[in-house]
């Protein structure tokens, strides 16, 4: 994975440009990143749509999406099968912009919302509806996103001194994890054994039994934020420059930063109320990302793609492994994403960084 | 709609006795931390300006408060007229470019790339990469001598190239005022002269308004045009080099006994510290 500087090669960057003056900056090595990931996570979703205890073939699923199967195939694919799998694709999407955003304005691959708390803000909502209200499962989605969007103001607000900087949110942000964290286990304890089942289950992160409920707030909540975020993206360019070098540039730094935020801790905390606290994947997707793109920058897009690929694939590999619904996909993201973490900190000791 | 087109008439229209950027009456603070209060300086159009002053003096602070990175907690700087803060941001970048003390690369970023990211304040969503960016960005590099440098990594450079690389992002800003902060700290002397020469081109050759804050006094007397002595957040002396060093001002301002002598290669003030010996004498005498 280690990039030589030898095989790095200068950046092919082409600008599209119209007689009207009129251009756009391609980064083509990206763009082409980004098509890649997309082929993938599709392709991925039609094997998942396929696989489970009636299995469909990759041909007969894609007829049935266009409208051509029977009515068995038409009732497992498009009202069972389909809204898991865009739930899937959107929380992967989210947690992968999500994800860049917040390493980005941070300039911390570590300023993530794993490591912030925003998993645990949103657990601690969910389980307070559990435990303390015995909700249903509309009520732990509200809950979820209500404790997100707590955990993020609150990280927003204590870390915010003339500008967030790198460490100090990594810090704060280890610190209300930890707080939160015991909130968690306290409510636990307080709870019956059907609440603490209902709970862990949540906890995990798991896409079985999503449907269209689930789809719709996810996607129009994309539909608004990703365009907001990436017509942003240029500024947020400059921003990785540090503060005085992009306000000298003529970026207002404090309104864009908080905008970003804002966007990024809706955006993970929505996901997070949808799927439960998928770990992980807003920390690797960014950075893996970054590896194949090999582009300087947040790389928002292919990040996006990215976090949306390896939910799906993560689901897959869960499902294919271990029989369907056996095994919730937040066990595998973890799984994965844990060794990543450790292995992006001894890189980053070695470099002496930390 | 070229941006530098429309710099290029602002300059013309506000052609005046009234200098383009001036701070008036400024107080300026961290938190509660005053640096300087009532503070006004006036940057004469075309020159090199440079302030110098004892560390912690706010010649640091003025620069930043010139370019908008702080804001005073009383008084105004002023920008062709206006209040800084109150114009709009890539309007004030494409008039006033700033290369901070240290700036952070990506990482992984060509010079080209960093360079080009310069171009910011003239772009927009739908006009992301003109020819004119490129023509500007091949220029700026071309200036500051690093075109065979385009697609190495910032982060392999000596520090020597990679302070011509900043400049060079800084340049091809196109801004008529270019504010610097200590931009030879960290450099061997070699490679100070080397930047400050390429200031001195900068101004000379392009008449663009330069405003430098530098340590050395000597390098100071050297390449400024205009002077502007600072300690304890106030101006004590301000104007043409050869006008205003001299050994009771270097003593005032730095406490410092020195004699101020010709500079033999350029004839501007050379100063020249006491010995230790003498120094301790006068120390025992008063």
């Amino acid at each position: 994975m280690k990039t030589n500087r030898a095989e790095r090669s200068p950046r092919a960057n082409r600008a599209v440009r119209t007689p009207g003056g009129l251009s756009v900056r391609l980064d083509v090595r990206a763009l082409v990143v980004v098509l890649l990931l997309l082929a993938a996570a599709l392709a991925a979703s039609v094997v998942l749509i396929g696989t489970g205890d009636f299995p469909i073939s990759a041909g007969d699923v894609l007829k049935t999406l266009m409208g051509g199967g029977n009515a068995g195939q038409e009732f497992i694919v498009n009202e069972l099968r389909l809204p898991r799998v865009l739930v899937g694709l959107l929380v992967g999407a989210s947690l992968g912009l999500g994800g860049a955003l917040f390493q980005a304005v941070s300039r911390n691959p570590l300023g993530s919302p794993d490591i912030l708390g925003l998993g645990q803000g949103a657990t601690a909502g969910a389980l307070t509806v559990i435990v303390v209200f015995s909700g249903s499962a509309g009520d732990i989605t509200v809950g979820a996103l209500v404790g997100g969007l707590g955990a993020g103001l609150a990280i927003y607000l204590l870390a915010w001194k003339q500008g967030v900087h790198g460490y100090r949110l990594v810090l704060v942000g280890i610190g209300v994890s930890a707080i939160l964290t015991a909130v968690n286990g306290y409510l636990l304890t307080k709870s019956t054994i059907t609440e603490a089942a209902q709970a862990v289950v949540w906890m995990t992160g798991s896409l079985s039994g999503r449907d269209w409920e689930q789809v719709w707030p996810l996607l129009w909540l994309c539909a608004v934020l990703v365009p907001l975020v990436l017509c942003n993206a240029r500024a947020l360019r400059m921003m990785e420059m540090g503060d005085d070098v992009s306000n000298a540039l003529g970026v207002r730094v404090e309104r864009t930063r908080a905008l970003l935020m804002v966007a990024a801790v809706l955006l993970t905390a929505s996901a997070t109320a949808a799927a439960g606290p998928v770990g992980f994947v807003a920390l690797t997707a960014p950075q893996l990302a970054r590896r194949l793109t090999r582009s300087p920058g947040p790389n928002l897009l292919p990040s996006l793609c990215m976090g949306a690929a390896l939910l799906v694939m993560a689901d897959l590999l869960s499902q294919k492994v271990f029989g369907a619904d056996q095994m919730p996909v937040g066990v595998v993201t973890g799984v994965l994403g844990g060794v990543y973490l450790l292995w992006l900190l001894v890189t980053e000791r070695k470099a002496g960084r930390i | 709609m070229t941006a530098a087109g429309r710099t290029d008439r602002t300059l013309d229209n506000r052609r005046s006795t009234v200098n383009r950027l001036s701070a008036e009456d400024v107080t300026l603070a961290y938190d509660q931390r005053v640096i300087a209060e009532q503070l006004s300086v006036e940057i004469p159009d075309s020159s090199f300006t440079v302030i110098v002053g004892p560390n912690a003096c706010g010649k640091s602070t003025l620069l930043r408060a010139l370019s908008r990175m702080l804001k005073p907690t009383q008084g105004r700087v002023l920008l062709d007229g206006q209040v800084i803060q109150s114009m709009p941001a890539k309007k004030v970048a494409r008039t006033l470019g700033l290369l901070p003390q240290s700036s952070i690369a990506p990482d992984g970023i060509t010079v080209g790339d960093l360079v080009g990211r310069g171009r910011y304040p003239h772009q927009g969503l739908l006009r992301q990469w003109s020819t004119e960016d490129e023509r500007v960005v091949q220029e700026s590099m071309a200036q500051t001598g690093v075109v065979e440098l385009a697609d190495r990594y910032v982060d392999e450079l000596s520090g020597g190239q990679r302070q011509r690389v900043w400049i060079a992002m800084a340049l091809a800003q196109q801004t008529p005022l270019l504010l610097l902060d200590e931009p030879t700290t960290y450099l061997d002397i070699q490679h100070q002269i080397d930047v400050l020469d390429l200031c001195a081109e900068l101004h000379e050759e392009q008449g663009r308004t330069l405003v430098a804050v530098l340590h050395d006094l000597n390098h100071a007397a050297r390449y400024a045009t205009h002077l502007i002595a600072l300690k304890g957040g106030s101006v004590i002396a301000e104007g043409a080099p050869s006008d205003i060093v001299t050994a009771e001002l270097v003593e005032e301002v730095f406490g410092l006994r020195c004699q101020v002598i010709d500079d033999p290669e350029t004839g501007t003030p050379l100063v020249v510290p006491a010995a230790r010996k003498a120094r301790a004498v006068v120390g025992e005498a008063s």
